[in-house]
């Protein structure tokens, strides 16, 4: 049965009316014929059209309501419904940015809040809520970095290491500052090869750009010396904090020696992916680099007194980077991520860290049986497979994500990192019961007997999803991308 | 708090990893460093956290019962209540990135729509399935045509007329990257931002000129033959624009423009004091490979159903890496799902229709204030819902006193811009009734009365 | 895994052969084997370029992969084949023969020494895996 769902284009019928706005109660004002457009090729639907149409489409999405997202890397942990209530108070939601100070001192006193918090977890004296992204906070940082150097006069240090093993936002941030990337090898343990790292330290170096732990859920042995070795070459370090879910309350990313590190709010602090986006990220860092934070950032404008409470506002860092998008940040999200943090408390952040690290270790000691786990000791918050079978060698990874689809899983995060060729990256979150680990593991092994007795099956799923593989080739080639 | 694990589940979850409880699976952190405490309040529960939230918000002016005639960039429209019902739909917000194509169909369908409807509404050919907000989209049009070029232009041609966030986040972006400059030619007045001052500084050294449509001070202006004076000298122009002011106004597209932005908040998205926006990016068809973000596109199943995918992702940073034209990783898509839903209801004759009466609204709202004594509106040239009143005292005072009053006046330009005296820029939507601008005005004569100091 | 006998190799998988004063220019079957379905094909650069070994000459992307693609020899350019622009799966069939990408002249004839001849590019891709 076909499970295509028409378009609005498809859909529309001309005459048909949707939303109605009232009469205009003022007169009518003349446009110049010259500026105004000729036609507006617009769909015209009822209401009822619109939300059927919707309302179906949703029904062709799997989603973190529906099951568990094992994503590497992603944090797909529950998002809870009081923080969504929380962005849509109306005091929150119905707010303009430019409103005066003293009407939004709520808003300001959030995003100050949400500051000190992340400072609190992470260790860092100074904390930016400006970006749009874990990507712009990266830029952000990575740039900070860049200024910090040219006012040392050190413009030769144009080398920024990167583990080979980093996500591709990475090498793409640094070059986007102006860097130059060299890759630095992961050694068999998976930690970073300190006679790698040490041989490519020299006056060329500007920093490098660590997640701790890293993309295959290990929390480097040598942690403290890389940095130690990066600091006495006179290179910054970047903390990638894509994977801060795993640290909370464990341990504090600056008592590690990091000089700035980015958060990505819509992982570890629960905000909804939103089917892509929006997210948020913040920036934390030193004393030595927070002239640089990326601004305006919320503060105290005005102690508070007996009779009044405090004045917030806001203020730009003297050597400040700029601005990384309009007006403050996405409050939005911030909120959700406030309410978030609040309900947790120190407690419940640690909890998070150390459940999330037990529901990874339990499924990678269940799986390493069936699947080849080429770095085998404890780790963190996630782990990585590489699907390489000897007695199935025509079966990939890529086929093992599809036929999961089909037990009702969304597939972990595959061919990533790329230094394990047949990855599958699984992550499972805090937020997930032993009942789904152990329905996940049943599949998994299913999957990997399937594989030997009958690859047919994983070669030609998802067969029990509302839509088949995809032709990806043809999406390129024939390149349609409006209606 | 949202963590399922009874004792009994974590006991036997040790048992069958061979760790006696759960601090010994953190071993690997230096003593020294492990387990720090954290200074924070306790945690609260579900009816503590919303008493707490509420109060906050005590401290906040919600424009619920407030007219607000401040846009400069954020618009306070009607939201139609069928968009928050719909996007609070679970399998909507908490999905993820559509990689997985055959269980992402609704967000990928929702996202292709999106692209269509920006390409139809700004008059161009292709269009990426969204940046951060306006300010990044323009940022993103820089980053695209520094590659366009191969980095052997290094001017970046901006209006006086663009958003000043728009610029400093373009600088931020792109000043000193690889030898560009931003340059944008200063004004001391309105009538100084014009298409023909532009023209004059373009040279072949510039690889895009950048204008907004309507500009921060709401003039609307004609950029036909910018375009073509741009062309003529090998480079890009890129407008960016106000999607609701699309809903009257000629498009970029018909312009000649080769890429447009512009931000979508307007377009059923809720001003939540900032963000997070819609970053708008629309462009020729022959440019599409050099565009950053992600792009939707249709294909086929392997069961022969039309389906919608991730396409042209070769372009991206997760594969590209250094060689990636910019380092972005997400769009922003419940946002787009918004604006598509937005759009789809209003359809033609409802954007149209919100678009006269902001228009009509701002027009009778400037014909009154400039009835006022000591009052003066500024704009010599057509405006959309958004133009600059020159006042008696401070934009400051005059606010205070509207504040005092529950009413929210316009942008107070007075400090960033200078040399337009004691200007105030109002903004007028469809939300605003005619009784909030006879209030207005009201208050704006009362004031003036009062000669505050 | 066909590899041209006759052919130059570069590192980065480019081939060139060279007739006199002319030699053109491609790339080889493990190159197009490695990017899998070649969706876009983009040369970057013009009739008359003058072009030093090693300059960038464009880009091939394919579903799951980018390259750029890189000249091995000096020259200026007399021809580019707008036939595998518009036909990018040209490469994948035949990327020895009409797949080629670029034509160069130079009346100092082509310094292919620090080039891979076949048997040296056959044991490079072995090596490789």
């Amino acid at each position: 049965m076909d499970a295509t769902e028409k378009t609005i284009f498809e859909l529309s019928a001309t005459g048909r009316k949707g939303f109605r706005f009232p009469s205009s109660d003022v007169p009518s004002s003349d446009l110049p014929e010259s500026l105004q457009r000729k036609d507006l090729p617009l769909p015209q639907l009822s209401e009822v059209d619109v939300v059927r149409h919707y309302t179906r489409l949703s029904r062709l999405n799997y989603s973190l309501d529906n099951g568990m997202y094992p994503l590497g890397s992603c944090t797909m942990k529950y998002n809870p419904k009081i923080c969504e209530k929380a962005a849509r108070i109306s005091a929150f939601a119905n707010l303009h940015p430019l409103q005066p100070i003293e009407s939004v001192q709520g808003a300001v006193l959030i995003l100050y809040e949400m500051q000190i918090i992340l400072q609190e977890i992470s260790g860092f004296p100074a904390c930016s809520l400006t970006p749009a992204a874990g990507a712009q906070g990266e830029f952000g940082g990575v740039k900070m970095i860049a200024a910090s150097l040219r006012d040392r006069g050190e413009t030769q240090r144009k080398i920024m290491l990167i583990p080979d093993s980093a996500h591709g936002t990475n090498p793409a941030s640094s070059v986007m500052s102006g860097f130059e990337c060299l890759a630095v090898r992961t050694d068999e343990r998976g930690n970073i090869d300190l006679n790698d790292l040490t041989s490519k330290c020299n006056e060329q170096l500007a920093g490098i750009m660590i997640t701790n732990p890293n993309t295959l859920g290990l929390f480097d042995e040598n942690i403290v010396e890389v940095i130690r070795i990066v600091h006495q070459a006179g290179g910054l370090v970047y903390g990638d904090g894509a994977n801060m879910n795993a640290l909370l309350g464990i341990v504090k990313p600056a008592e590690l020696g990091f000089d700035v590190m980015h958060f990505n709010l819509h992982k570890t602090f629960a905000t909804p992916h939103g089917g892509g986006g929006p997210g948020a990220g913040a920036i934390c860092c030193t004393e030595q680099l927070k002239a640089y934070l990326p601004g305006p950032i919320a503060d105290i404008l005005e102690e508070a007194t007996e009779e009044v409470p405090p004045l917030y506002g806001y203020r730009m860092p003297e050597k400040s980077i700029g601005m990384l998008r309009s007006f403050w940040g996405h409050f939005g999200i911030i909120v959700r991520a406030y309410c978030y943090c609040m309900m947790l408390g120190a407690e419940g952040l640690r909890r998070v860290a150390e459940y999330a690290t037990l529901n990874a270790n339990y499924l990678m000691e269940a799986l390493k049986q069936d699947y080849p786990l080429p770095y085998d000791r404890t780790c963190m918050h996630e782990f990585v497979l590489d699907v390489k079978w000897p007695d199935a060698p025509g079966i990939r990874a890529l086929d093992v994500a599809k036929r999961l689809m089909d037990y009702k899983f969304h597939p972990p995060t595959n061919y990533f990192p790329l230094i394990v060729h047949e990855a599958l990256m699984i992550e499972p979150t805090e937020t997930e019961s032993k009942e789904t680990l152990d329905d996940f593991i049943k599949a998994m092994k299913s999957i990997a007997r399937e594989a030997r007795e009958n690859p047919e099956l994983l070669h030609q799923a998802p067969t029990e999803t509302p839509f088949g593989r995809m032709d990806e080739v043809k999406a390129a080639r024939d390149l349609k991308i409006t209606e | 708090m949202f963590i399922p694990h009874t004792d009994a589940d974590r006991e036997s979850m040790l048992a069958a990893i061979g760790k006696k409880d759960l601090n010994e699976l953190f071993d690997v952190v230096p003593e020294k460093y492990r387990f720090p405490k954290l200074n924070l309040q306790p945690g609260l529960t579900e009816p503590e956290v919303t008493f707490l939230l509420d109060e906050i918000s005590t401290a906040n002016l919600s424009l619920d019962h407030t007219a607000c005639f401040t846009g400069a960039g954020a618009y306070h429209h009607y939201i139609p209540a069928a968009i928050d019902n719909l996007i609070s739909r679970g399998d909507f917000y908490t999905a993820y990135t559509p990689y997985q194509p055959e269980i992402s169909q609704g967000t990928l369908q929702a996202v292709y729509e999106y692209q269509s409807l920006m390409a139809r509404l700004t008059g161009m050919e292709a269009a990426n399935a969204s940046h951060y907000d306006g300010a990044t989209a323009c940022a993103e049009a820089g980053v695209l045509a520094y590659h366009q070029y191969h980095g052997k232009r290094k001017k970046i041609l901006v209006s006086a007329g663009l958003h000043p966030h728009y610029l400093l986040t373009l600088k931020t972006y792109l000043q000193d990257f690889d030898g560009m400059q931003i340059e944008c030619p200063k004004a001391t007045s309105l009538d100084e931002i014009s298409p023909e001052k532009l023209e004059e500084k373009i040279d072949m050294d510039t690889a895009l000129v950048l204008v907004q449509y309507p500009d921060f001070f709401g003039q609307i202006q004609d950029f036909s033959e910018l375009a073509k004076a741009v062309h003529e000298k090998g480079a890009l122009l890129c407008v960016c624009i106000n999607p609701i002011a699309l809903g009257l106004l000629k498009t970029p597209g018909e312009m000649g423009a080769d890429i447009v932005v512009g931000e979508g908040q307007p377009l059923g998205i809720p001003l939540s004091y900032g963000g997070p926006y819609l970053g708008i990016f629309t462009t020729r068809k022959e440019l599409i490979r050099k565009v950053s973000g992600r792009i939707v596109g249709e294909t086929v199943d392997n069961r022969g159903q039309r389906a919608y995918v991730l396409t042209l992702t070769a372009r991206e940073q997760h594969i590209r890496r250094e060689k990636a034209t910019s380092n972005i990783c997400s769009n922003q898509s419940l946002n787009a799902l918004t604006a598509a839903i937005y759009l789809s209801l209003l359809g033609r004759d409802g954007l149209r229709a919100v678009a006269k009466l902001c228009y009509d609204k701002a027009h009778y709202a400037a014909k009154e204030i400039s009835k006022i004594h000591g009052y003066r509106i500024l704009n010599q040239r057509p405006f959309f819902h958004e133009f600059v009143v020159s006042c008696p005292q401070p934009p400051s005072d005059i606010n205070q006193h509207l504040l005092d009053h529950g009413m929210i006046g316009g942008y107070d330009l007075s400090e960033e811009y200078p040399m337009l005296g004691n200007a105030m820029l109002i903004a007028v939507t469809e939300i605003i009734n005619k009784e909030d601008i006879d209030d207005l005005c009201e208050m704006l004569k009362e004031g003036e009365h009062h000669g505050r100091h | 895994m066909n590899i041209h006998p006759n052919y130059f190799y570069s590192k980065n998988d480019e081939w060139v052969s060279v007739e006199g004063n002319k030699a053109t220019i491609g790339i080889s079957d493990y190159a197009q084997d490695s990017l899998s379905d070649i969706v876009f094909v983009e040369i970057s650069v013009s009739v008359g370029d003058s072009l030093a070994a090693e300059d960038n000459i464009g880009t091939i992307e394919s579903v799951k992969a980018a390259s750029d693609i890189y000249t091995p020899v000096a020259g200026t350019v007399s021809e580019i084949n707008n036939k595998v622009v518009d036909s990018p799966e040209l490469l994948n069939r035949d990327p020895f023969g009409e797949a080629w990408l670029i034509k160069l002249s130079s009346d100092t004839g082509f310094d292919t020494s620090h080039l891979m001849d076949a048997d040296a590019y056959r044991k490079y891709c072995e090596d490789r895996g």
